[in-house]
């Protein structure tokens, strides 16, 4: 195992990573601020995929196929809540978790009936394929490096809503105590659209980034929705640089683990039982981690209600 | 019987008990009283096990109980009333204190037999509703009591677990006139077997039923005395403006 | 009270009865129908257990579905045939896995239960596809039934199906029984008021994760029927969409009732059974029901009937 393969697959972790945080950032809030559990953020993860996909080959423009594809999840997004999640938000999390795993079915055919059950292929535009020169001295595809620059972008542009801006105020002080704020006269409807159409268009952005790398098929959403709910589990409800965080450690530890157990626990026992034992392994790692965090910080690492 | 030293609880910047001292002897009423806000509330959820002290000791019998969880201090006959009624709803008011009764009598663990129909959790129930004066009412669901039963209701439970000593939050709170004095009269005849403390703003029922008085104003306690000398005392007059003591 | 012991009477006869009656009309389709829905059933009994009157939110009941499933599989896969030994087994892991998950996921409450049940769940969805000995992602063809010899014959699709029959009717029985007892008593009691239930003495954490290590139980039992029923034994038995799905018939069919989980399973097998004859995407139409009924029908079916166990 050399070094340049190592740095290689720490930067997949990182892109795997990143991916994660654009879905995870949305959905602690809307969990953290509005207690709402939503399953179906991953049909938008899988919304935006197929309309960016969609809108790319009607149009004939990458570019215009992400805008038009990052535009229709965010209407997609907020016409579901306007519809059918308002209601929910007074219910226990039960109807919620119930309600929202309705729109997941109802999704996953909506999707089915309209392009079909196999998966497409979304390809790299021609301006982002190629490779880049890494320091190590391989190359890494010029895409993957793409995704992780934007996801570190929007972590900024993030940290920078959160932090510095009036609307970032009242969703921190949201997530920390969300009746004081209805009770402060903020307008909370109107905040918790805000808020939904944020995460809608920061997974719709995350799907139409991972087409070209995963399957374009329906129910890909779910896959890594419950990824997401490992990262905001171990990051913490309601804080963004939990997602961030978590997002990072769950990234990297999953995709070094698929990489490394296998070869790894090769050299410990015999070859032929790690092949099952290596990939069974890898694929419990994050779970693992998951219970070891929650066994000494039940509240995740960085929870917004401390 | 209870010794509380020292006890301090903050929230933020807020100091809701600033180093509370305060001693309850065995067979003593012992109320506290003081202006909304004080922090008698955070006091006793502190004695219950619901909060824990910043800093301070609570001794219960002897055993200091200051980080053991609530579940531990009800068996040991910690138990308590709260402000804010807290009974269970969908169950009648029977099964409610028979619940209390259950939880007094060893480990759960019994799957079969009916709880319902079991005399040793039955009766004992029943003995206890009738002594609130909740007796004809044992069958009403907990929800469709009135408000007056239902604080009825909160003393039954905590006295179905045979306390040593108990915790009453504003047991009269929201109470009418005849409802109030119904509930003086049962903690006029507890009082002769129970230790009690007892946080109330009913000033007729404190003074009636008291032995002693802790005055509690911003999380300290400002005086403890008899209740003859507390009607006396210039700071608590003070902090009391206004009112008739 | 008496009309409900009329009503289940009536029901049970009319599942005794149906065998007979479906082959002389030379339907068997609806005896292997049936027989599908009451061993589904039992595993939304068991999720009653805990979800209904325990109030725990647990996502990833159908792990044990799968956990049931596949501890006949394997050890048919290497020659234990027998249902004496394949069931205990089976139920045993079950339990065992349900001891573990449990004893880490009830410390937590809230969202934090929902997203961790689940995520366990999918742990043991990827272990299962992972593990290619066992047919990885296709599943794994059963090699026999469980044999019971001397006593009855799985093979004979009658003599299965009273036998799902008569342990969907246990199970009913058990959990009444369970959940009128002192335990089921605290039990309900921290669903209803925890902050009540630790002020009179207890710590509903035991109480909880024993209830959890029974529903699991009783659910792998349910798994290691649904393997001699289908005969083939794939990882989307455990997937959160069977999960969902047996959530669903616990609340369709009135939470926290004896019948509830019963009347769920029925209703909602035959309305997918019904849906997809009628067009390959009946998802998209359940979907939205599903929904609708969440949003509007509180009280599941049972609660038309009468009132939910008090």
């Amino acid at each position: 195992m050399s070094f340049a393969l190592l740095f290689e697959q720490l930067l997949n972790g990182l892109q795997f990573g990143v991916t994660l945080f654009l879905m995870a950032a949305g959905l602690t809030l809307v969990f953290g601020i509005m207690n709402f559990i939503n399953l179906a953020h991953g049909s938008l993860f899988m919304v935006g995929a197929y309309l960016a996909l969609a809108a790319a080959n009607w149009t004939g423009s990458y570019l215009l196929g992400v805008v038009l594809g990052l535009a229709g999840t965010l209407v997609v997004g907020m016409v579901v809540e306007v519809v059918a999640l308002r209601t929910l938000y007074d219910r226990d999390h039960l109807d919620q978790v119930l309600a929202t795993f309705g729109l997941i079915l109802f999704f996953n055919e909506l999707v089915a009936m309209i392009w079909g059950r196999a998966a497409l292929f979304a390809s790299v535009p021609p301006f982002l394929s190629g490779h880049i020169e890494l320091f190590t001295g391989s190359s890494y595809p010029l895409y993957r490096a793409v995704i992780i620059g934007v996801g570190l972008v929007v972590a900024v542009i993030l940290w920078y809503v959160v932090t510095r801006t009036r609307l970032g105020m009242l969703i921190r002080a949201g997530a920390t105590n969300r009746t004081m704020v209805a009770a402060l006269g903020v307008n909370i409807r109107l905040l918790y659209t805000v808020v939904f159409g944020f995460g809608a268009a920061l997974a719709g952005l995350a799907g139409l980034l991972s087409g070209p790398i995963y399957n374009v098929q329906p129910g890909m959403g779910e896959l890594i929705l419950i990824q997401v709910f490992v990262v905001i589990v171990i990051g913490g409800i309601g804080s963004i640089r939990g997602a961030l965080v978590g997002a990072i450690i769950v990234g990297v530890v999953d995709t070094l683990g698929r990489a490394f157990l296998k070869p790894l626990l090769g050299t410990l026992i015999s070859p032929p039982a790690a092949e099952s034992a290596g990939p069974a392994l890898a694929s419990m790692l994050i779970y693992l981690l998951m219970a070891v965090v929650l066994s000494f910080r039940p509240q995740g690492l960085f929870p917004a209600k401390g | 019987m209870l010794e509380v030293k020292g006890l301090t609880k903050s929230f933020g910047a807020l100091r809701a008990c600033d180093s509370i001292d305060l001693d309850v002897k065995e067979g003593e009423t012992h109320a506290v009283i003081g202006p909304n806000g004080a922090g008698k509330t955070t006091f006793i959820s502190q004695l219950a096990g619901n909060l824990r002290p910043d800093a301070g000791s609570v001794h219960f019998a002897g055993a200091d109980i200051t980080s053991l969880p609530a579940p531990r201090r009800a068996r040991l006959g910690l138990a308590r009333s709260f402000q804010i009624t807290s009974v269970y709803p969908e169950f009648s008011a029977l099964d409610n204190v028979a619940l209390a009764v259950q939880a007094h009598s060893g480990h759960s663990f019994r799957f079969w037999r009916a709880a319902r129909g079991d005399p040793a959790l039955v009766q004992p129930a029943r003995k206890v509703l009738d002594e609130v004066g909740l007796g004809e009412r044992s069958h009403v669901l907990a929800a469709n009591l009135a408000h007056g039963e239902q604080r009825q209701l909160e003393v039954a439970m905590a006295l179905a677990t045979e306390p040593r000593l108990l915790l009453l939050d504003e047991p009269m709170a929201g109470m009418g006139i005849e409802e109030s004095q119904r509930m003086i009269d049962l903690l006029a005849r507890l009082k002769q077997t129970k230790t009690i403390i007892l946080v109330e703003h009913d000033m007729d029922a404190v003074f009636r039923l008291a032995d002693r008085i802790s005055v509690l104003v911003y999380g300290r306690v400002i005086a403890t005395d008899v209740p003859e000398r507390i009607k006396l005392n210039e700071e608590v007059r003070k902090a009391y403006l206004g009112e008739d003591l | 009270m008496n009309t409900r012991l009329i009503l289940w009477g009536i029901a049970v006869l009319v599942l005794i009865a149906l065998p007979p009656v479906v082959l002389a009309v030379g339907q068997p389709f609806y005896l292997d129908l049936t027989r599908r829905i009451m061993i589904l059933a039992i595993a939304a009994i068991s999720l009653n257990l805990i979800l209904g009157y325990g109030g725990l939110v647990s996502f990833g009941h159908a792990a044990y579905l799968g956990i049931g499933a596949y501890t006949v599989g394997i050890m048919g896969f290497y020659g234990i045939t027998s249902g004496w030994l394949q069931w205990p087994v089976a139920i045993g892991a079950s339990a065992l896995v349900a001891l573990a998950i449990g004893a880490v996921s009830i410390r937590t409450s809230g969202i934090y239960f929902i997203m961790i049940t689940l995520a366990f769940t999918q742990m043991l969805y990827y272990l299962g596809i992972s593990i290619a000995e066992f047919g990885g992602d296709d599943g794994m063809r059963l090699k026999s039934k469980s044999l019971f010899p001397g006593l009855i014959d799985l093979r004979d699709p009658v003599a299965f199906y009273y036998v799902a029959l008569g342990l969907m009717l246990v199970s009913v029985f058990l959990v009444y029984r369970i959940v009128n007892s002192r335990f089921g008593m605290a039990l309900r009691a921290a669903k209803s008021n925890e902050a009540r239930t630790r002020a009179i003495g207890f710590s509903p954490y035991p109480y909880r994760l024993a209830a959890f290590v029974i529903a699991g139980a009783m659910c792998g039992l349910a798994g290691a029927l649904y393997a001699n029923h289908t005969n083939y034994i794939t990882p989307g038995l455990m997937s959160w969409q069977q999960s969902g799905d047996i959530m669903f018939m616990v609340i369709l069919g009135g939470m926290a009732t004896t019948a509830g989980p019963v009347l769920g399973a029925f209703v909602l097998l035959l309305l997918e059974d019904l849906l997809s004859a009628w067009t390959q995407h009946w998802q998209v139409i359940l979907g939205p029901l599903l929904i609708l009924s969440v949003i509007f029908f509180r009280r599941g079916l049972a609660g038309v009937f009468y009132k939910p166990d008090a």
